[in-house]
C-alpha cells in the first residue's frame, strides 16, 4: 500500500472539526397536507434541513420506520403510508441545491394531493410543528496526518463530529458525500476501496452512535485487510 | 490547580465514566467561549418537583465547565402560591380563572423578591426564569444587561386563554423563551427554543443500587415478592392521575396477580396536593395489594430502589410537560405504560420502550400484555434504557443549553463557525 499512497508530509491532515445543534420553534404549523405544502413552499430552507438531516442530533427514537420527519408525520399523523414511502425515497444529495430539493418535495406533496378525494388530515395533537435549528461548529484540535492513524479515534467521536464529517458534509463536498472520503481522494489510490465503502453507508437510517460504530467498523476492516 | 477547579474537574470524571469520555470533551469545547459568564436560574421551590432537580444537577456541571453559575429561589405567600398552581393548571388546559386579588399578590410578591435579586439580576449575562412564579422579575430588571430566556417546563399546548393572555405579557419582553417539545411553543415575538429536560444519572435518585439495598426496601414496605409490582411515582396532582392508576390497576388485578405502589411528595409551591392524596387514599381503602406511600422531599434513595424493583412503571399523566419519572425508570431498564399526551410521547414509543395509552382500560390492557410476555417486557426494558442513555442524561440537556447561549450571543443565525 506505501507504494500508492501519498507521502503524509505531502497530505494535508484531517482536521477534526465538532458542532452541536439546538432547535427552534419557526411558529408554522400544519394540521392537514394542503396547509403542509402551501407551508413547506415558504419555510426557511434550514427548516428544511432541520427535519432531514439536523434531527439526527435531537433526541429521538433510533428505530424509525421511516427515515426522516415529513415521511414520519405522513404514515404517523396523516396516516398516508403512500405518501410516506415517497418522502422517504427523495434523497437529499440528489438535488443541485436545497431550492431544488424543496421543490421536489413539494412536487410529491401536490401529487398526492391530486389523486386524493379528500385533503388528508391529523388530529389536533398530531400537527406537524416545523423546526429550525441553529447550529454551531468548532475545531477540536485534533489533527490526522495518516488515515491508519485515526483508527483508535474513530471510535471515540463525538456524535457532532460524526454529524459534521459524515451528514453536514454532505451539503459540502464536491462528491456529496463525507470528509473522510474526501480527504482520502487526496491521499493516493490505494484508499479507494475505502473511500467507496464509505460512500456506501446510507447514514439515514441510523443513529449518530450508530454510524460511528460502522465508520469505525469500515476503517479497522480496511486496514486489517491491507495488512493480510 | 485551585480547589474549586479540582472538584469540578472530578466531578466531571465522574460523568465521563457514564457518557464516555468524549461527550465530556465535547461539551468542555462548547463551554470554553462561554467561561466566567454569569448565568443565573431562579425558579420558586428549592426541593421538590422536576425543575428543582434538574437545577440542583446542572448548576454544579455548569460551574465545573468555568461557567459562574447561581441559583436563586424567590419566596412567595400561600396566595401567591394559589394563584401560581392556577397558572400552572390554566397553562395545561383547566379552565381556572384567577381572581384579580391573587393576581395583585403575584405580582406584589414579584416586586418584593426583584429588590433582593435586582442587582445579581442585572449584572448576569444570562437570566433563566424558570417557569410562570417569576416570570414578572424582568419588568422589575430596567438596567438588565444580559440576555433572558423565560423557561416553560409546563405542557401549555391547549392553554386556558384568559391565563395565557395575562402570563404572556410578562413573558413577550424575554430575549427568547425555551420549551420542552415543539407543540409548547406558543405565538411570541422572540426565538423559542426547543429542549428536552433530561435525568442524571449519577443522582441519588438514579446511581446503581446493590441488590442488598432493593430487598431492604422490599422488606421496609412489605412487598410481596411473589406478585409483579407496578409503581408510579409522582406529585399528587390530579394530571398526574393517581386514581386512573389505582383503577388500571384494580382492573388488571381481577385477571392478573399484582401489586401497586404510588409513591409521590409534595412541592413546597403546590397547595393541591393534600387533597388529592386523600382522594387516592380513599380509592385504594381496602386494597391490600396497593400502597399509598407520601415521601418526603428528599427520599431519593427510596424511589431510585423502588423504581428498580418495579416491574412496570407507570407515569398515566393526562398532561405532562415531560415526566421525568419515564426517563427514570426507562435508565433502570423498566419499560413504562405512560399517558398519550405531552413529554411522555417523547420518550414512550409503543411496543418498543412501553406503551402510550388514554384511559384506565388502556393501561390494565398493556399491564396483562407485558406480565405475560416477561421476556418482551425485558426487551423492553433494555431498549428504554439505551434510549435515555443516548437521549435524556443531563449532558445532552446540558449540551443543548450551551448551544442555545452560543446562539443567543451570536444573533439569530442559523451557523455559528467558532474559531474557523
Amino acid at each position: 500500500m506505501s507504494e500508492s499512497t501519498v507521502d503524509p508530509v505531502e497530505a494535508t491532515p484531517f482536521a477534526v472539526r465538532d458542532c452541536a445543534l439546538i432547535s427552534l420553534a419557526t411558529g408554522l404549523k400544519a394540521q392537514n397536507l394542503r396547509e403542509f405544502s402551501d407551508i413547506l413552499q415558504r419555510v426557511p430552507l434550514e427548516s428544511i434541513e432541520h427535519h432531514l438531516w439536523g434531527r439526527l442530533l435531537q433526541p429521538r427514537f433510533d428505530e424509525p420506520e421511516y427515515n426522516n420527519d415529513f415521511a414520519s408525520w405522513a404514515y404517523h399523523g396523516l396516516h398516508d403510508k403512500t405518501l410516506a414511502e415517497r418522502l422517504s425515497m427523495v434523497v437529499p444529495t440528489d438535488f443541485a441545491d436545497q431550492e431544488a430539493l424543496r421543490q421536489e418535495l413539494v412536487e410529491v406533496l401536490e401529487e398526492r394531493l391530486d389523486q386524493c378525494e379528500m385533503v388528508p388530515w391529523a388530529k389536533k395533537d398530531q400537527q406537524f410543528h416545523f423546526l429550525r435549528s441553529q447550529i454551531v461548529v468548532f475545531d477540536s484540535g485534533l489533527r490526522f496526518s495518516r488515515p491508519v492513524d485515526l483508527i483508535p479515534y474513530l471510535a471515540h467521536l463525538s456524535t457532532g463530529s460524526v454529524y459534521y464529517h459524515f451528514i453536514d458534509a454532505r451539503n459540502r463536498t464536491t462528491d456529496r458525500c463525507d470528509d473522510f472520503s474526501a480527504w482520502l481522494a487526496g491521499c493516493g489510490p490505494a484508499y479507494q476501496p475505502l473511500r467507496e465503502r464509505l460512500c456506501g453507508v446510507d447514514p439515514y437510517f441510523s443513529s449518530l452512535q450508530n454510524l460511528r460504530q460502522i465508520v469505525s467498523a469500515l476503517f479497522q476492516s480496511f486496514f486489517e485487510e491491507a495488512a493480510q | 490547580m485551585s480547589c474549586t477547579e479540582t472538584n469540578g474537574s472530578l466531578l466531571l470524571d465522574r460523568y465521563a465514566e457514564v457518557t464516555g469520555r468524549e461527550v465530556i470533551h465535547h461539551l468542555q469545547q462548547l463551554a470554553a467561549p462561554l467561561k466566567g459568564a454569569k448565568v443565573v436560574h431562579v425558579n420558586s421551590t428549592r426541593e421538590g418537583g422536576g425543575v428543582a432537580e434538574i437545577l440542583q444537577k446542572l448548576i454544579p456541571l455548569k460551574r465545573a465547565l468555568g461557567i459562574d453559575a447561581s441559583w436563586e429561589v424567590i419566596q412567595g405567600s400561600p396566595t401567591f402560591y394559589e394563584c401560581t398552581k392556577g397558572f400552572h393548571n390554566g397553562l395545561q388546559g383547566m379552565r381556572s380563572p384567577i381572581l384579580k386579588q391573587l393576581l395583585a399578590e403575584y405580582e406584589k410578591v414579584n416586586a418584593e423578591n426583584a429588590e433582593e435579586l435586582r442587582s445579581t439580576l442585572e449584572e448576569a449575562d444570562f437570566v433563566v426564569i424558570h417557569d410562570p412564579q417569576p416570570a414578572p422579575l424582568l419588568s422589575h430588571c430596567p438596567e438588565r444587561r444580559g440576555r433572558w430566556l423565560w423557561r416553560c417546563h409546563i405542557d401549555a399546548s391547549h392553554p386556558y386563554r384568559p391565563v395565557w393572555k395575562y402570563l404572556r405579557q410578562w413573558v413577550i419582553p424575554y430575549d427568547a423563551s425555551i420549551f420542552s417539545i415543539p407543540q409548547f411553543a406558543q405565538a411570541l415575538p422572540h426565538p423559542q427554543y426547543i429542549v428536552a429536560p433530561s435525568i442524571d444519572p449519577l443522582s441519588e435518585k438514579n446511581r446503581d443500587l446493590p441488590l442488598e439495598e432493593l430487598h431492604t426496601v422490599r422488606e421496609r414496605f412489605k412487598l410481596d415478592p411473589d406478585l409483579p409490582m407496578m409503581l408510579q411515582v409522582s406529585r399528587y396532582d390530579r394530571f398526574k392521575d393517581p386514581l386512573g392508576v389505582v383503577q388500571a390497576c384494580q382492573l388488571a388485578g381481577k385477571l392478573t396477580p399484582l401489586q401497586l405502589v404510588l409513591a409521590g411528595g409534595g412541592a413546597t409551591d403546590d397547595p393541591e396536593g393534600e387533597a388529592v392524596l386523600e382522594e387516592v387514599r380513599q380509592a385504594a381503602a381496602g386494597d391490600s395489594r396497593i400502597q399509598v406511600l407520601l415521601l418526603p422531599a428528599d427520599a431519593h434513595h427510596t424511589i431510585n430502589a423502588l423504581q428498580r424493583t418495579a416491574d412496570i412503571v407507570l407515569q398515566k399523566s393526562i398532561r405532562e410537560g415531560f415526566g421525568l419519572t419515564v426517563a427514570e425508570a426507562m435508565w433502570k431498564g423498566k419499560p413504562v405504560i405512560g399517558g398519550d399526551t405531552g413529554g411522555i410521547r417523547l420518550q414512550v414509543f409503543d411496543h418498543y420502550t412501553g406503551f402510550l395509552v388514554r384511559t384506565p382500560e388502556g393501561a390494565a390492557l398493556r399491564i396483562r400484555y407485558l406480565l405475560h410476555r416477561r421476556e418482551l417486557l425485558k426487551e423492553m426494558g433494555r431498549r428504554a434504557q439505551r434510549f435515555v442513555g443516548e437521549n435524556f442524561l443531563i449532558t445532552r440537556h446540558l449540551r443543548e443549553y450551551l448551544t442555545m447561549l452560543l446562539g443567543l450571543q451570536s444573533g439569530t443565525q442559523g451557523r455559528m463557525e467558532l474559531g474557523l
